[in-house]
């Protein structure tokens, strides 16, 4: 993030804006990712009427970054009519989307509505591991077709590679790939719960080895031993910080006008087919409970030797059955990184549980960007 | 002395933040705050309404400042505005747009 876009997010932070929204458009897919959390139906999707209100309500209330996801954003025949609607509020547009159903007209039409970026899902370099993810035969070459369809009109564009027991010798591969394409690679080991509540799919994710591999992979993270380092003590500042910027900044809307903290966090907090946006957004009682959270709030994270520098996701934590909990996954992630277990695993150790296992019985999670570049200036 | 005219690039994206002006390039993904002069010329920037126009306008009243100096500097501010692709400049008026992007309204909030 930019020194410009991190002071712009302080001043939201403190007017309690919501800078950056994301809305997935539908649950409905062209892919059947074998990890996916969703179930794929229309259980009554926001008519195009009702996107449209949103944002001008959104835009109202001083949203930023919008980013349309799902599901797969191309399958709403009205999506090209909401992506204008959302220009014409002069949003920053982000788009996630699997790019099957992307073609040169498509890819003209976003360039001409002056969309910011494009990430895609790319799960291999290899055809047989990618379409074995997405089970849909020749998607890889779809994607990759897409993917030079919006180069070659100037679109930026990022792949998103999540890293799973399927595909976790393959990321060196798809980092070449986006390097021989000229677009940016993120890669991300996250593997979320159904909706259904189902958590088999958590055994997809990676495990401790494949962490492990990760975090001492130059490439990546750079300087190892910095990034592995024990974190110093926390001070008081420290504790004092909020968690992160879902609640805070940002906020997520589903296909059916639920609003929640996050797209990984799904406590309710309103709809926007009852309730107007900014109302939900300033009055909801569970959105100012998740505002109201600091890290020395937590119940066990506070004496842990991680708090001051891990990426504990309160949704996550959530999803375990308290906010104020930790998140299992994160903690596993800081042990794969520094070798020394948090305080949730200690404790659970204690009690004779295995120190990994999430309370519903989560996997390890962790998120990696790479390649931030941006730039800043004030006219 | 030809007449200047100025529009907002459709390109770019924008939001008021509490009054200031967030404006994101549509070339590089560039984020620019604008200052107080620089966010009413943006507002104003329509496209047909003068150069000349906006600064006696919304400029000289504003700022208390004499004309012939505030026409100056926000030509040339208007021209820095144009080469991060924040702003279109032409000696001739827009053509109405009427495709999406270009209709955009100014990204204040209300």
């Amino acid at each position: 993030m930019s020194a410009l876009m991190q002071e712009m997010s302080a001043k939201a932070l403190k007017l309690n804006i919501p800078l950056s929204v994301q809305i997935d458009l539908t649950y409905r897919c062209n892919e059947r990712c074998v990890h996916c959390y969703l179930d794929h139906h229309d259980h009554g999707e926001m008519t195009t009427a009702e996107i449209t209100h949103l944002l001008d309500e959104m835009a109202d209330a001083g949203v930023f970054i919008l980013t349309l996801s799902g599901g797969e954003i191309f399958l709403r025949k009205d999506f090209f009519e909401l992506l204008e609607h959302a220009r014409r509020l002069m949003f920053c547009v982000k788009l996630k989307t699997n790019a099957v159903l992307i073609r040169e007209r498509e890819a003209a039409r976003l360039r001409d509505l002056g969309v910011d970026s494009i990430q895609i899902s790319i799960y291999s370099h290899r055809a047989e591991v990618h379409d074995a993810i997405t089970l849909i035969p020749g998607s890889l070459k779809r994607s990759l077709d897409a993917i030079r369809f919006l180069k070659s009109q100037g679109l930026k564009v990022t792949i998103a590679n999540v890293l799973m027991t399927q595909n976790a010798q393959d990321y060196p591969g798809v980092r070449a790939l986006a390097a021989e394409l000229g677009v940016e690679c993120t890669l991300d080991p996250t593997v979320t719960p159904m909706m259904d509540g189902d958590r088999g799919v958590l055994n997809l994710g990676a495990d401790q080895n494949m962490l492990r591999q990760v975090f001492r992979d130059t490439s990546l993270v750079g300087d190892v031993e910095e990034f592995c380092a024990i974190p110093a003590k926390p001070g008081e500042d420290d504790l004092d910080a909020t968690p992160c910027s879902a609640g805070h900044t940002a906020c997520y809307v589903s296909p059916y006008g639920e609003v929640f903290p996050c797209v990984q966090f799904p406590l309710p907090t309103g709809n926007v087919r009852q309730q107007r946006f900014v109302d939900i957004w300033r009055h909801s009682e569970q959105m100012n409970d998740v505002r109201s959270i600091r890290l020395k709030d937590l119940t066990t994270c506070p004496s842990c030797t991680h708090v001051s520098n891990c990426t504990r996701c309160p949704g996550l934590a959530y999803l375990e059955g308290n906010m104020r909990g930790p998140s299992s996954q994160d903690c596993g992630k800081s042990y794969a990184r520094t070798g020394v277990p948090s305080a949730n695993m200690l404790a659970k150790e204690r009690a004779g549980i295995n120190p990994l296992q999430g309370n519903s019985g989560s996997a390890s999670l962790v998120q990696i960007r790479v390649l931030p570049v941006v730039t800043s200036a004030t006219a | 002395m030809s007449r200047l005219y100025v529009a907002r690039n459709p390109r770019v994206a924008a939001r008021s933040l509490d009054g200031e002006m967030m404006i994101m390039s549509g070339r590089d993904s560039t984020l620019f705050t604008l200052n107080k002069t620089a966010t009413i010329l943006w507002q104003s920037a329509d496209g047909t309404t003068p150069l000349d126009e906006i600064v006696e306008h919304r400029i000289v009243s504003e700022f208390q400042v004499e004309a012939a100096e505030a026409l100056q500097d926000a030509e040339t501010l208007a021209r820095e505005l144009a080469s991060h692709e924040i702003l279109q400049i032409s000696e001739e008026p827009f053509p109405q747009r009427n495709n999406a992007a270009g209709e955009s309204r100014s990204g204040e909030s209300r």
